[in-house]
């Protein structure tokens, strides 16, 4: 790092000295990443390897766990119907909305970006949705897609197209939640703001005077200098949308009477590990499926985390 | 931004409409149309929440639907926040809500930069296998660690109670024990140990950070604590209002949390207090309406005051300069 006094120095001590620097380098990071290793072994280690644990048993919180070896798994696996279901709508919604809310998350930041007057009033418009709670949201769109009275189908009524019955529909339901996502991607183009805002100005005006186009600035300045961002919003959109629940629990169990409705068409896989969970109290098979979307999770993440080498730039590793 | 110096270096007459002032015109109409259609798209969810909530109930269900309610029902704003008697309990439930905003918002922070500063920058073994960890937290459904974590503050506040209850007997003391159970604490104390999300956001917001600027006050003597407080922290200001507004955000809607460790109405948050007067379920739609705009009010207040550092994060960035 430091190479001003290096000139002086032999060969060996140089070698030394390099060791020695690494060392305090190592002790300096472990001094600073303590914090979250002790908070992880003092309050998340213990829950985590407990619901391991208790995804090997039969649980129904009344009476003590009771060991029953791999057998959740296996019939999760082999012999529950509605698994393989869970797991199709899950996937579904996320691999519509997470490229469509990146995309809109994106161009919605990019848009004001470029613009240069009353940024304040529109930022604050995109952002607005995703402020409003998740079940209150939820409220508001199953009352904005209402069949009979909701303002949506009545729009559509005005140009002469029959709106769909969305969370009443099987084949709708799914496409009701997934512009709900849309609208709710505020979080993200906020994420996507401050990565435009970090990227130097000098890049640009050296761009400029290169006589870079706008089209040529955008996809061999901008976008290289924000993949750390989008990279960001790609991980956690994937564990997000996975993880859909709390909108999933309101919209369906309201509109159509049982959690997952009409026909399972919701049936999003944290729903059904809650029904699982909470509802029919089999705790230990609900942490066997909660330990499974895990899997899931992981094996995404790591395929998105060795891909990014090859297309994630970060400033700092520029060679020099 | 800086278009007018090389506008138009040799002084020959160009064409209006291949000129540069025409293009940042076109430029600037095709921008401002795309917000406004957008915007409007935006707005609209809002505008039908404010027009609802403005309403009397027989109105609401409506078709065609009475856009602008006239005459508008502002009544129904008190009537939804104060209307079952939790009037002299919301001025608590504000203030338990921001102690835990404040403590949550100082905590993420403060340990969040410095966690996230090495992951970004300081090279040690093991440091890959940590990051997969701290990641795979984020992976996991909360929803499965809901019952092992209350387990845990349970035992917790039991340990608590007996330590306690020792240390006052060999000291001659009266101290109160700290609860875990009925108390923020569980709400509090996870901040000040780093989470994974605000880590792994700065984190890569510190990654596109160039390492020159920090070398340079590396040789001028600086230690490490001094370039995280005085060059990593103010070039940053953009993703630090982002985490801020997040996190503000989250306290303030978050209804589980609450739901689960608090459990007397003296200690209830402002979003658990609402919820358990009205039920989030109530039937009337006009006062649902009324009590969630009125909830969300300060959130863009907080907005509006936060967004500055977007504005002020353009000239900082000019700095990098190379």
């Amino acid at each position: 790092m430091t190479t001003a006094t290096s000139a002086l120095q032999t060969p060996l001590t140089k070698k030394r000295a390099r060791s020695t620097q690494a060392r305090r380098e190592a002790i300096l990071f472990y001094v600073l990443v303590a914090p979250w290793v002790i908070g992880f072994i003092l309050l998340t280690l213990g829950p985590m390897l407990w619901s391991l644990y208790l995804s090997f048993t039969r649980w129904d919180v009344l009476t003590p766990p009771q060991w029953i070896g791999i057998d959740n798994y296996k019939f999760i696996f082999s012999r529950d119907q509605d698994f393989p279901q869970a797991l199709k709508v899950t996937t579904v919604f996320s691999v519509i909305s997470v490229p469509l809310n990146l995309i809109a998350a994106l161009a919605l930041a990019i848009l004001l970006n470029e613009a240069n007057k009353a940024v304040g009033l529109f930022r604050t418009l995109f952002y607005l949705p995703s402020v409003v709670a998740v079940v209150a949201s939820a409220v508001l769109w199953r009352w904005l897609l209402n069949p009979e009275v909701g303002p949506v189908n009545g729009l559509l009524g005005l140009f002469g197209i029959k709106g769909p019955v969305w969370f009443v529909d099987p084949n709708w339901a799914l496409p009701g939640m997934i512009l709900m996502s849309v609208w709710g991607v505020g979080g993200q183009m906020l994420i996507f703001l401050a990565g435009l805002k970090g990227v130097p100005k000098v890049l640009y005006e050296a761009g400029e005077i290169d006589g870079a186009s706008r089209m040529q600035r955008f996809f061999q300045l901008t976008l290289p200098m924000l993949s750390s961002t989008l990279f960001f919003n790609l991980v956690m959109g994937i564990i997000g949308s996975f993880q859909t629940f709390g909108a999933a629990l309101v919209l369906s169990s309201a509109r159509a009477g049982t959690p997952g409705g009409p026909a399972k068409s919701t049936l999003f896989y944290m729903l059904y590990t809650y029904v699982k969970t909470f509802a029919e109290t089999k705790v230990g098979y609900g942490a066997a499926l909660s330990w499974i979307l895990f899997g899931f999770i992981l094996i995404l993440t790591l395929v998105t985390l060795r891909s990014s080498t090859v297309w994630v730039y970060y400033e700092s590793d520029r060679k020099q | 931004m800086t278009q007018t110096t090389l506008a138009n270096p040799g002084g020959q007459k160009v064409p209006f409409n291949q000129s540069r002032r025409f293009g940042q015109v076109t430029h600037d109409a095709v921008v401002y149309a795309l917000l406004i259609v957008l915007g409007l798209l935006f707005a609209f969810p809002f505008f039908w929440m404010l027009s609802s909530a403005l309403k009397t109930n027989a109105d609401v269900l409506l078709w065609p639907p009475k856009w602008i309610p006239v005459p508008a029902h502002w009544e129904n704003f008190p009537q939804a926040l104060f209307g079952n008697s939790q009037l002299p309990f919301i001025p608590t439930f504000l203030t338990n809500t921001l102690v835990i905003e404040v403590f949550s918002i100082i905590g993420r922070f403060v340990t969040c930069v410095l966690v996230a500063y090495a992951f970004a920058r300081l090279n040690a073994p093991g440091k890959d296998f940590l990051f997969a960890l701290l990641l795979s937290t984020l992976m996991l459904p909360s929803l499965a660690l809901l019952i092992p974590k209350f387990v845990l503050f349970s035992r917790l506040d039991q340990a608590s109670l007996v330590l306690f209850k020792g240390l006052n007997r060999n000291l001659g003391m009266a101290l109160a024990p700290i609860r875990f159970i009925n108390s923020p604490l569980p709400l509090i104390v996870p901040t000040y140990f780093a989470e994974a999300y605000a880590v792994f956001l700065f984190r890569q917001f510190f990654m596109s950070i160039p390492r020159e600027l920090e070398e340079a006050m590396r040789i001028d003597g600086c230690g490490t604590l001094r370039i995280i407080s005085n060059l990593i922290v103010p070039l940053s200001m953009p993703i630090i209002a982002v985490i801020l507004i997040f996190t503000f955000k989250d306290v303030w809607n978050d209804y589980e949390g609450p739901l689960i460790y608090l459990n007397d109405l003296k200690k209830y948050t402002l979003s658990q207090g609402l919820a358990f007067f009205n039920g989030q379920f109530r039937v009337d739609m006009n006062l649902l309406m009324a009590a969630n705009f009125a909830i969300m009010l300060p959130l863009i207040v907080l907005f509006f005051a936060a967004q500055r550092a977007f504005v002020e994060g353009i000239s900082m960035s000019g700095m990098g300069g190379r």
